[in-house]
C-alpha cells in the first residue's frame, strides 16, 4: 500500500492487520462458503454518511482505518447482492465482520 | 459543455470497443485491479508512476506528457475514454490532467469500473498493444489548477470546497478510513472552505448524481455562491478532480480550480491558517 495514496491497497485487501493504534474494521464477505472476490464494501456513518469504500480482495477480504464509533458496512456485488452489518470501532481494536451474502 | 459531451454510459463503451479513434483508458493507483480482468481493449495508465515526476512533487512536465502519450499509442486525434477504481477518483484526476495539457476529446466513463463490475459486464486480460504515435501536449492550462500561495489568497474570498469525508475535515482523520492514519501534518482545514464530500455527488454505484440534484447540492445545502470563482481540495487531488469534474464539466461552472496540493502541503505549511471542527 503506498503511504500517500487514496486508493486501494495494491491486490485489494487481506486480512489481518494488527489495530496497533488504530481503529481497525476488517472481515471477509463470502457466499456459499467461498470468497467474494468481486465487490465493494463501504463503511458508513451516521444517516448513511459515506466515510469508505474498498474493493474486496481475492480473499473476499477488506479492511479500514476508521474513527472510534458505530458505524454501518455495506457490501455490495454483482448480480444485485448486497448486505449490511451495525459495527462498533475503537482505537487499538480490530473489529471483525465477516459477511454472507 | 454538458452532460453528454464529458460523461459516457457502460453500453455507450461496449458499443465502441475496437473503435478507431476511441482508446479506453484505466486509470488507477493500484494498477493490479487492471491486471486481473479490465474492459476488453482498454490500456492502463498507473496514477502515480506514469502521470508523477518521479521526484519532485509534482507532475510530469510536457515532454514528459508528449513521451507517455506517443508510448501508450494515443494521438492527438483520439477520443480518451477514462475510467477507474475508486468511484472514478483517479480517471477524474487523468480527465483532469488532460485537459491540463490541452487534450480535449476526452470522456468519462459514469461509474467507472464499480459500475461496470457491478454490471457483471465483460472484462479481459489481453493487454493490447497500439502502434506508437508522436503526440505533441499543450502548455499547462493554468486556469485549471491552484497552487498555494493562490490558495491561502482565496481564503475568505472564493468558494473554497474541502471534498473530503466530514472526519478528516474536522481533524478527526488525517487519511480516508480505508488508510492507515500515520501521516505526520497538522490535521483540520483551510478556514472559509465548505466541506462538501466528493461520495455526495455520487450515486451508490459510482455514476453522477442529476445536474439538479448537484445544483441543489452545492448551491442551496453546501451554500456555494456560483458567482465566485472555486478551488476545490482533498488531501492529494484525486477527489477534488472529481468534484472539479462535477462542478466544471457538468455544471459548467466557468472558473473552478483544482488545488492538487491539496491538504498533503497546506496541512504542513508553516504560518498558514487551521481551523478544526464540523463544517457548518
Amino acid at each position: 500500500m503506498s503511504a500517500d495514496g487514496c486508493g486501494a491497497p495494491a491486490g485489494g485487501v487481506s486480512v489481518t492487520a494488527a489495530a496497533g493504534s488504530q481503529a481497525v474494521v476488517e472481515g471477509r464477505v463470502v457466499r456459499d462458503g467461498a470468497p467474494v472476490a468481486s465487490g465493494y464494501a463501504r463503511l458508513l456513518g451516521t444517516g448513511d454518511e459515506f466515510v469508505a469504500e474498498v474493493p474486496l480482495g481475492d480473499d473476499g477480504g477488506f479492511r479500514f482505518f476508521a474513527a472510534p464509533g458505530s458505524w454501518t458496512l455495506r457490501v455490495l456485488a454483482p448480480g444485485g447482492l448486497r448486505a449490511e452489518r451495525s459495527v462498533e470501532a475503537d482505537y487499538g481494536q480490530v473489529t471483525k465482520v465477516d459477511v454472507a451474502i | 459543455m454538458s452532460r453528454s459531451d464529458v460523461l459516457v454510459d457502460a453500453d455507450w463503451v461496449e458499443a465502441h470497443i475496437g473503435d478507431p479513434g476511441v482508446v479506453i483508458v484505466e486509470v488507477d493507483e493500484d494498477t493490479s485491479a487492471y491486471d486481473k480482468g479490465h474492459i476488453p481493449a482498454a490500456i492502463k495508465i498507473d496514477w502515480k508512476k506514469d502521470l508523477q515526476d518521479p521526484v519532485r512533487r509534482d507532475f510530469v512536465d510536457k515532454t514528459g506528457f508528449e513521451a507517455l502519450m506517443s508510448e501508450r499509442g494515443i494521438s492527438n486525434d483520439d477520443t480518451v475514454v477514462l475510467y477507474g477504481g475508486n468511484n472514478n477518483w483517479f480517471a477524474a484526476y487523468a480527465y483532469w490532467y488532460f485537459r491540463l495539457y490541452g487534450h480535449d476529446k476526452v470522456l468519462l466513463l459514469d461509474g467507472g469500473r464499480k459500475k461496470w463490475e457491478l454490471d457483471s459486464r465483460e472484462l479481459s486480460t489481453d493487454v493490447p498493444q497500439r502502434p506508437k504515435t508522436s503526440y505533441t501536449a499543450g502548455e499547462q492550462d493554468a486556469s485549471l489548477r491552484a497552487l498555494r500561495d493562490e490558495v491561502i489568497a482565496a481564503i475568505g474570498k472564493r468558494n473554497l470546497v474541502d471534498v473530503r469525508s466530514p472526519d478528516e475535515f474536522a481533524g478527526r482523520l488525517l487519511a480516508p478510513a480505508h488508510l492507515p492514519q500515520e501521516q505526520a501534518q497538522r490535521a483540520g482545514h483551510i478556514p472559509t472552505a465548505r466541506n462538501v464530500p466528493w461520495s455526495k455527488a455520487a450515486n451508490e454505484d459510482g455514476t453522477f448524481r442529476s445536474d439538479d440534484e448537484l445544483r441543489n447540492l452545492y448551491q442551496n445545502e453546501a451554500g456555494l455562491d456560483f458567482g465566485k470563482d472555486t478551488i476545490a481540495y482533498c488531501r492529494i487531488g484525486e477527489r477534488s478532480a472529481h468534484t472539479w469534474f462535477v462542478l466544471h464539466e457538468l455544471l459548467d461552472q466557468p472558473n473552478v480550480k483544482n488545488y492538487d496540493g491539496s491538504w498533503t502541503e497546506y496541512g504542513s505549511l508553516v504560518g498558514v491558517p487551521i481551523e478544526l471542527g464540523d463544517g457548518r
